[in-house]
Parts: structure tokens; C-alpha cells; sequence
């Protein structure tokens, strides 16, 4: 395989974002994956996002790890920085990239071998020390790479496409991430777009570890009958508790909500996230609650959608490292050599 | 009494306190060994401490030398037995005619003393308990008491030590006091009650001058505050874990903004080594220099994003303290026994940047210099210190700062360059030097990002499996490590006082057990050049000193002469040339060792013919 150039031409009529980009802008090297893969619907939806947000596209660094899912970040953002690191270890990258550089935006993209199986402690550390980034496992309950073994998220009791059931429990990673303490916990469909893009854009403006669980079916190697990760089978069992529109301006919010159906949660930097309840008793602010509620639909084979955590007053790495504002990377031997009069004192001090 | 009469000497014995691990002898054992310094007479003392955190036996030793050697000489002239577990072997240590210190508050049968050594004995438990109610104080001030006899019987000023306790409790009025008061206990005990002084005696020298007294460990943390290290990423492990402890304490002390108390820099205490180096590269990656510290068990799980950092060109530094290996080893004993794990980590075909400091003062200096060399070179770089240097004070020469020095960053392409319309391959060497220039994230809206990978990619980082492009990429990484030859630290080569065939290579920590064993072997007639090997990849002068001698002997700490087998390897050069002088068992190399082992080869040299022992 090599390099496939993508075409520059770009018609004039594309609709610009307030930065005057259009969506051409955000896009990245053509996608070498299967065709129809999920994957590549998550990075539609990251493009889209962005675009929306109107982020500039170099200022952000994609982080991923290995396995088909993390090849995407090859395909969205290419005039951004991209490291496709080792396997499991993208948290541990992002996190060092991070403390180098407060002001950019950090993605990270995963897989679900690549976070819950090899990096299951990665995901783990990273999520407890609030790194501010979104977190996107592009789960399909397989190693699409290896050629579909299964993976630690796939059901008990779900079949393989050779036949084979799986005799172990799944890790839910959003239960776990509930329980470590991340700021901001969603889970989507691939197939969801609606549903997806504004929880990429709401995930990208908070402040802490932001974690997105994308259900996203492996064409080639879990998309039969049996499967939990099917099209057909998330579809069906697809409980999403509520939908989500993102509004970064000052403006009123003026959707046409029917009384009483909508919550508004204020973040940070100011965006509003409007929440459309579709389950009248889901609060999104209760930790607890959320993590009981996730058991009990699990249970019943549901697969629960939607914003299901969100922390407003979170804090970061930085806020607890109680870093300078300026990125470390900017300072200079002026700012970090103590100089020769302080070691003088030092030499003194050690005689 | 024997026959055997009493070591002699002045200024130049050896002491050493067996203590039990966790009852508070250590800051006793250091005032003393301070006291010693603050005479003007050179110390090298060395900690021996078990795996453990209370209850197992630990010693202090002390040697006491005029000369300055500093490396460990072997052999007690005095013990100060405190601890009864160890008490035979200890007792079985000491040199004839040595001494034996001892607590005779419970009387010790005779068959359990020695008859060619001088006893004596210190009710110290008695003096204490008369003294002290509370437990605690009892066991702390005992050490201090044991101290004040010490003092009289080594005739140690006991004024230098008063001014030592002071300093070290400044604002501690009645700590202050009370140790002053136990270390006159000890004291007058002595003087009413013993011959003072022994035949081991202190006196005032000018010996020190200027040097510094200093843990390589903090001095290696200080120099990546020097060299402007601002991400540290670690995972406890000894003998490094006081890397990082020195490295936070120190930029408590000098990083921090003046006017907003904000810290300019970031430590992290990783969940293990793949996370801690993880961190590091992330860092680098994005333009910080960064750092972690680790030990022989951490270096082996971060084999695989070694790899990366040589492959992607990501800088990097690990600081290696070296513990005695393989797997869990001995953790808490000493060796050199990484030098082929580190450089050739990895699986692939890799190659990193070694670089042997011999003392706190190099720990520093090339601490800070990792940092420009990482950069400069986009790549991995191992600071290989050692336990013994790594978590002993050693008397160095004063640490040095240029204060115009600005860092080498290496080559990074800027906002302005790709706008001037500089061509931006990120793995494209355009002066010949095999290294390219990098961009840091965030750099342009248009121009010179690309994508990181550890997969093979063409000069403008574009993946491919093309196996003439991968091969003109791992050519290409060789001439960069060419380049490394030039930027490292040179070997230091110093000749013997008469031209000789013969030469010794040596590194690190071995330093001055190396220089004592010169002069001793220079008194038994037997002369050889010396070349002290300061990183990885040699310069070419290593291979012209082996060149330039019949047999060069490769003085290491390790089983496998695994610096021999790196020069053999890299250079090419017949291994019969090269004479492995190996010590391994976890105790500090000595200048006797070294001496005994070159010598005998030399005796033997001297009366077969040469074929027959290269046959
Ligand atoms: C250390 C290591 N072990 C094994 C592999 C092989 N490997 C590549 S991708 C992968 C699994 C990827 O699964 P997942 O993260 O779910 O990604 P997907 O392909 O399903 O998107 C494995 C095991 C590797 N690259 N590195
Ligand atoms: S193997 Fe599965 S995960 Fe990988 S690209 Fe194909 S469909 Fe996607
Ligand atoms: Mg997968």
C-alpha cells in the first residue's frame, strides 16, 4: 500500500465556518479502511464537528494508538499533527503531549483492544488524572487489525463470525470510566450521526477527561447475527437517554423545545450544551445514579446512549500541577536555568 | 592481647557502622563522615542497605583518605558493631590489628571476639536509658552518643560536629540541643573511661578544598533543571527513585514563577515505566524536554517505545541508575550491567546514545547536556549512572554553569521557514547529517504537519512498505549516528608515566578505583595508558588507543564485559586484544580488585611468550 493523494480542488461554493474553512479543510488522506467500516462514520462525524466548532484545524493533535481505528487519525484533520503511537499506549502520549502544550486540543482515538485489553491501565490512569482531552474509543467488540479475534468489550455470550461464543464478561468502558472520575462520559452509535456530532463538539469543549464510547460495527469481522456490535443488533437495542445540541455563541437558545424537556449545562469556556431529555428521570449530573442506571439497562441487553455524565465545574492536570499559563514548551534557558549565581548558593550549600 | 599490633594511621582507614535498617543511624553516620570532611580530610562513604524498609541490617562505610582515593578500598579497620544479627561477620571483617566498637551494655561471651584485634567496649545502651524515657528518643540519640565516643576516640573536633548539628537544626532550637547534649555523653563517657585517642586518628587537612560533597542522583535531577527539562514522567523503582524526589524538590526550590507561584514544570508519577517513557515522548514530541528515571526492570518494559523514539526521531532521555541484574537481582547492590540492553534496546535494528558519567559533577553536566543532544539528534538518550554513584555522596569538583549558555533545540522548522518556503520533509536529511528537521504541533494552519508513526514512511512521512524507501530511512539513521560520534562527550585519555604496549579502558563509577589502582601498579613497575570512555557511540579515538596498544584491558562492572563486546562489535576490532577485568557482585569495584587482576595478567605476560596466550 502507498500513499493515495487526495485532489486539492475545492469548489467555491462550499459552505465556509466562522474561520472562512470549509469542510475540505478538515478533512485527511483518504481512508484505507474496509469500506462501510464504522470507522470511518466517526470520522465523518469528528470533521463535521470541527468544522461546526470552527477550531483551527492545526491546532489540534490527534494521538492514537494501534489497530484500524487508530489509522483514523491519518484520515480527518491533515494539516494537524498526528502520532500514531504504540498499541494501548495513546493515553500515556497524549497525556506528555498535553503537559507540553496546555493550548491545543487534544484527541486521542482508540480501539477497544487498544483501550480495554493492552492499554486497559493506560485508559485507566488517564482518565483519573483529568487530562484535558477527548477520548474516543471506536469500539466494535473485535481486533479489526488482527482479524477479529475478540476483544474485551465484546458480550458474554456473543458469537464470532467463525461460530465461537465468548465465555468471558465484557469490560464496559463507560462504566469504568464513570467509576474513575472522568468529567464527561458518552456513549454513541457510529451509525448516529446525529447523536454523535454534537457530543464530539461538547466533548471537545470540556475541560477534564472527556470520554466517548463509540459503538462502531466491524463490516469485515463482526457485523453477523450473534454479534453485539451489529448494525442490526445496536439499532435494534439502542436506548438513548438524551440528545444534545451544542451552542458556543452568546445568542439565546432558540430550538423549539416543548417545556420542561430540555436542561441547559453551562461549561468552562462558556458553551451551552442543551440537553433534550428522552428519559424524563435521567440526570446527567448524578455519578451514581448513572452508573446504576447503566447496569440495570445492560442487563436487559440495552445498550444505553447518549450524554450520560457531565462535570461543569471539572478541573484538569494542570489546574491539580497548578502549571504556568504558558505552554511548557514556549519557556526558554531563561525561564528554566536557574543560572550560575543560584548553583553557586547550591555548591555552598553542599560543602 | 595478641601479638598483632594495632593498625596505624592517620587520615587514611577505613570505618564502617553495621546498623539495622530503619533505627535512625543514618543521619549519625552522615554527621559523621561530614565532620570528617569539614576538617579538610576527603571522605568516600558508601551505603550497603538491604531490599527492605525495617528490621534487615544496612552499613555505613567510611573511608577516611588524605590521598582522595575515593573509590572503595575493601577491608574494615573499624567496626562499629550495633547490629547483633550480623555480628560474626562483622566481627570476621575486620583487618588484623583493626578495631571492634561495640555496645557492652550486655555482657558478650569472649569466644565471640577476636584475639588479633583491639576491643572496645561502650555501654551505650545503658548511658541511653539512663538518660531517655521515650523509646523513640532512646534509639535516635543512641547513634548520636555512639558518635560522641567516636569523636574522642578518633580525636574528630567535636566543635565541627556541634557546628554541623547547628546548621542542620537552624530553626529547631531544642532538637538542636539535645543532640549536642547526647553527643557529649558520648564523649565524656570516653574520655573518663578509655584510652583516647586509638591508633586510627583524624587531623586537620587541607585536602577537600573547594569540592562538593553530593548524591549523583540529585546532581543528574539538578542538571535537567539546568537543562531545562520541564516534563518528568516516573515509576518508583531504586536506586532511581531519588532522581525524581531530588528533581521535585529542586524546582520546588527554583521553578517557580516568582509572581504567580506557578510551577514551570510538570511532574507526573506514571502508573509504571510504559506509561512514565509514554509521557516522555508525548512531551518531546511536542516540543518539551522531557525526562524519566528508571532502573534496569523499567529500561526492559520500555523496550517498545525505545524502539519508537529511535524510528519516529523522537527526542528522549532515560536516566539509567543501574542496579545488579538480571530481573529483580540484587536491587539495592550496584553494577554496569546495561550498557548492551540500553544500547542496542529495542527489538529492530537500533542503536542509542549512551553517556557514562563518573561522578555527581559529569551527572550534572551531562544531564543537562542530554537534553540538547536528544534534540539535536531526535533521538533516545541514556544517562547510564549507577547505584554507587547514583545514591552515595562523592566528593566532586564544584558544579559549573555558562551563564550565556542558550539550549540547542535542534533542528526545528518554524511558522516563518515554511512561509519562506523551505521545503519540509520530516525525514528528509538535507545537509548530510542524517537528521531532519521536525515541526512541532500546532506550527502552521497549512504547512508542515505530518503524521508520526513507528511504521516505515518515505522522507516527507508518508507511509509506505517500500523496501528501498525503508532502507535509504535506516541508512540514513546510521549517518545520523555517525553524527552522534562528534556531538557526545570524548573519551579522556591520560598516559602512563613511561611508554608502554599496554592500556586500560574503563567508565562511569570505576573512575577513581581505577586511578588508585594506576598507582599501585605503577609502584609494582607495571605501566599503562588509560582511556576513559565518556558515551556511546565511541569516538575514534577508542579505536586508535586499541590500535595504538598490544592489549588493552576493559575494566567493567558486569558479568558479560559487556562494554568490551560493544567495542568489539562496533569497532570491529580482534577480541584478543581486548583483556576483560570484570567485577560483579554487586560491591563497588576497588582499586585492590583492579590492581590484583591487571597485575597478575601482567606477571603472567612477563614470563609467557605472547602466541601462547593468544592461542
Ligand atoms: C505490542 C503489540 N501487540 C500486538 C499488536 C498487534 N495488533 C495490532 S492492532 C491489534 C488489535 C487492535 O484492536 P482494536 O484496538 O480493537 O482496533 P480495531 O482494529 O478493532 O479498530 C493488535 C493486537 C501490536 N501492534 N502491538
Ligand atoms: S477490519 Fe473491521 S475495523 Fe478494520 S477496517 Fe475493516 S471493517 Fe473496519
Ligand atoms: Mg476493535
Amino acid at each position: 500500500m502507498t500513499y493515495i493523494a487526495k485532489p486539492k480542488f475545492q469548489h467555491p461554493g462550499l459552505p465556509k465556518n466562522d474561520l472562512g474553512y470549509t469542510r475540505r479543510d478538515y478533512e485527511g488522506k483518504i481512508s484505507t479502511l474496509c469500506a462501510g467500516c464504522g470507522h470511518d462514520s466517526i470520522t465523518a462525524s469528528i470533521i463535521e464537528a470541527c468544522f461546526h466548532l470552527s477550531i483551527e484545524p492545526h491546532r489540534v493533535a490527534k494521538i492514537s494508538g494501534i489497530g484500524c481505528s487508530s489509522k483514523t487519525p491519518d484520515y480527518f484533520l491533515g494539516n494537524s499533527h498526528g502520532f500514531n503511537s504504540v498499541h494501548g499506549r495513546m493515553p500515556s502520549v497524549l497525556t506528555g503531549a498535553n503537559l507540553a502544550n496546555r493550548d491545543l486540543i487534544y484527541l486521542g482515538v482508540s480501539g477497544d483492544g487498544d483501550s480495554a485489553s493492552i492499554g486497559f491501565g493506560q485508559f485507566a490512569h488517564s482518565i483519573r488524572r483529568g487530562v484535558n482531552m477527548t477520548y474516543i474509543v471506536e469500539n466494535n467488540g473485535v481486533y479489526g487489525l488482527t482479524k477479529g479475534q475478540f476483544s474485551a468489550t465484546a458480550d458474554r455470550g456473543s458469537k464470532s463470525k467463525k461460530g465461537v461464543t465468548n465465555a468471558d464478561s465484557a469490560i464496559d468502558l463507560v462504566a469504568i470510566a464513570l467509576q474513575l472520575g472522568a468529567t464527561f462520559v458518552a456513549r454513541s452509535f457510529s451509525g448516529d450521526k446525529t447523536q454523535l456530532v454534537p457530543m464530539i463538539e461538547a466533548a471537545i469543549k470540556h475541560k477534564g477527561a472527556a470520554f466517548i464510547d463509540v459503538i462502531s460495527p466491524c463490516i469485515a469481522f463482526n457485523n453477523h447475527a450473534g454479534s453485539t456490535k451489529s448494525f442490526d443488533y445496536v439499532r435494534e437495542h439502542n436506548d438513548a437517554v438524551n440528545r444534545l445540541d451544542v451552542i458556543t455563541g452568546r445568542e439565546p437558545i432558540t430550538v423549539d423545545y416543548a417545556p420542561g424537556t430540555v436542561q441547559v449545562v453551562e461549561q468552562h469556556d462558556g458553551t451551552r450544551l442543551a440537553l433534550r431529555k428522552l428519559d424524563a428521570d435521567y440526570d446527567v449530573h448524578d455519578r451514581l445514579a448513572a452508573m446504576t442506571f447503566l447496569q440495570k439497562h445492560a442487563a436487559k441487553g440495552q445498550v444505553v446512549t447518549g450524554l450520560l455524565y457531565v462535570d461543569a465545574e471539572s478541573e484538569d492536570l494542570h489546574d491539580r500541577l497548578n502549571t504556568v499559563d504558558a505552554p511548557l514548551n514556549t519557556l526558554a534557558a531563561k525561564d528554566l536555568s536557574p543560572g550560575s549565581a543560584a548553583l553557586d548558593k547550591i555548591n555552598a550549600s553542599l560543602r | 592481647m595478641s601479638v598483632q599490633s594495632p593498625i596505624s594511621s592517620v587520615n587514611d582507614f577505613v570505618i564502617r557502622f553495621a546498623n539495622v535498617n530503619g533505627s535512625g543511624s543514618a543521619s549519625a553516620n552522615e554527621l559523621f563522615a561530614r565532620s570528617i570532611l569539614r576538617m579538610g580530610v576527603p571522605v568516600s562513604p558508601r551505603n550497603i542497605f538491604p531490599s527492605n524498609i525495617q528490621g534487615l541490617p544496612t552499613w555505613y562505610e567510611v573511608r577516611v583518605t588524605e590521598d582522595g582515593h575515593l573509590g572503595a578500598r575493601g577491608g574494615v579497620d573499624m567496626m562499629v558493631a550495633m547490629n547483633p544479627q550480623t555480628w560474626d561477620r562483622d566481627v570476621a571483617s575486620i583487618e588484623p590489628g583493626g578495631y571492634l566498637f561495640y555496645d557492652s551494655t550486655k555482657p558478650i561471651p569472649a569466644s565471640k571476639f577476636r584475639e588479633d584485634i583491639t576491643v572496645i567496649g561502650v555501654p551505650l545502651t545503658a548511658i541511653t536509658n539512663s538518660t531517655y524515657t521515650d523509646p523513640r528518643q532512646r534509639q535516635l540519640f543512641k547513634n548520636i552518643i555512639y558518635l560522641g565516643a567516636l569523636s574522642a576516640l578518633l580525636e574528630i573536633d567535636p566543635k565541627v560536629i556541634e557546628q554541623l548539628i547547628g546548621e542542620q537544626y537552624k530553626t529547631k532550637e531544642k532538637l538542636l540541643a539535645s543532640n549536642v547534649h547526647a553527643l557529649h555523653l558520648g564523649r565524656d563517657w570516653a574520655l573518663q573511661n578509655l584510652k583516647c585517642p586509638i591508633t586510627l586518628t583524624v587531623k586537620k587537612s587541607e585536602k577537600v578544598g573547594d569540592r562538593i560533597f553530593m548524591e549523583g542522583n540529585s546532581a543528574a535531577a539538578l542538571g535537567a533543571v539546568y537543562g531545562g527539562a520541564t516534563v518528568c514522567a516516573w515509576y518508583p523503582i531504586t536506586p532511581s527513585s531519588s532522581v525524581a524526589d531530588a528533581f521535585t524538590a529542586h524546582c520546588k526550590k527554583l521553578r517557580h514563577d516568582p509572581e504567580t507561584g506557578k510551577a514551570k514544570y510538570a511532574i507526573v508519577q506514571g502508573e509504571d515505566e510504559l506509561a512514565s517513557i509514554g509521557i516522555v515522548i508525548g512531551a518531546s514530541w511536542n516540543g518539551a524536554r522531557a525526562f524519566t528515571a528508571t532502573s534496569g526492570p523499567g529500561v526492559s518494559l520500555m523496550q517498545e517505545f525505545i524502539g519508537l523514539s529511535y524510528f519516529a526521531e523522537i527526542p528522549a532521555v532515560i536516566m539509567n541508575v543501574q542496579r545488579a541484574g538480571p530481573s529483580t537481582g540484587m536491587p539495592t547492590r550496584t553494577q554496569q550491567c546495561d550498557v548492551i540492553a540500553c544500547a542496542y534496546a529495542s527489538h529492530g535494528d537500533t542503536k542509542h546514545v549512551l553517556l557514562f558519567p563518573e561522578d555527581p559533577a559529569e551527572a550534572f553536566e551531562f544531564a543537562a547536556q542530554s537534553f540538547d543532544l536528544a534534540e539535536r539528534l531526535q533521538t533516545m538518550i541514556f544517562l547510564m549512572l549507577d547505584l554507587d554513584i547514583g545514591m552515595n555522596h562523592r566528593l566532586c569538583r564544584p558544579l559549573k554553569w555558562d551563564e550565556s549558555r542558550e539550549y540547542d533545540r535542534g533542528k526545528v522548522m518554524t511558522a516563518e521557514m515554511l512561509d519562506d518556503g523551505r521545503d519540509f520533509g520530516r525525514y528528509l536529511d538535507v545537509d548530510g547529517d542524517g537528521i531532519p528537521f521536525r515541526t512541532y504541533p500546532g506550527t502552521h494552519p497549512s504547512k508542515g504537519s505530518f503524521f508520526t508513526r513507528g511504521t516505515s514512511r518515505d522522507r516527507y512521512a508518508r507511509y509506505s512498505e517500500d523496501g528501498a524507501v525503508y532502507a535509504d530511512n535506516m541508512q540514513r539513521l546510521l549517518r545520523k549516528f555517525e553524527t552522534a560520534q562528534d556531538l557526545v562527550p570524548r573519551p579522556l585519555q591520560a598516559n602512563a608515566q613511561k611508554p608502554t604496549k599496554y592500556g586500560v579502558i574503563y567508565y562511569g563509577s570505576t573512575s577513581p578505583a581505577m586511578d588508585e589502582a594506576i598507582e599501585i601498579l605503577e609502584k609494582r613497575g607495571h605501566h599503562l595508558d588509560r582511556l576513559r570512555i565518556r558515551a556511546f557511540p565511541f569516538h575514534s579515538s577508542v579505536a586508535s588507543f586499541v590500535a595504538d596498544h598490544d592489549f588493552v584491558y576493559v575494566v567493567e562492572q558486569n558479568r558479560d564485559a559487556q562494554l568490551r563486546s560493544l567495542i568489539v562489535n562496533e569497532n570491529g576490532i580482534d577480541p584478543v586484544r581486548l583483556v576483560p577485568i570484570l567485577h560483579y557482585d554487586g560491591t563497588p569495584i576497588t582499586a585492590r580488585f583492579i590492581a590484583g587482576a591487571i597485575g597478575d595478567h601482567q606477571d603472567q605476560l612477563k614470563v609467557t611468550p605472547l602466541k601462547k596466550v593468544k592461542s
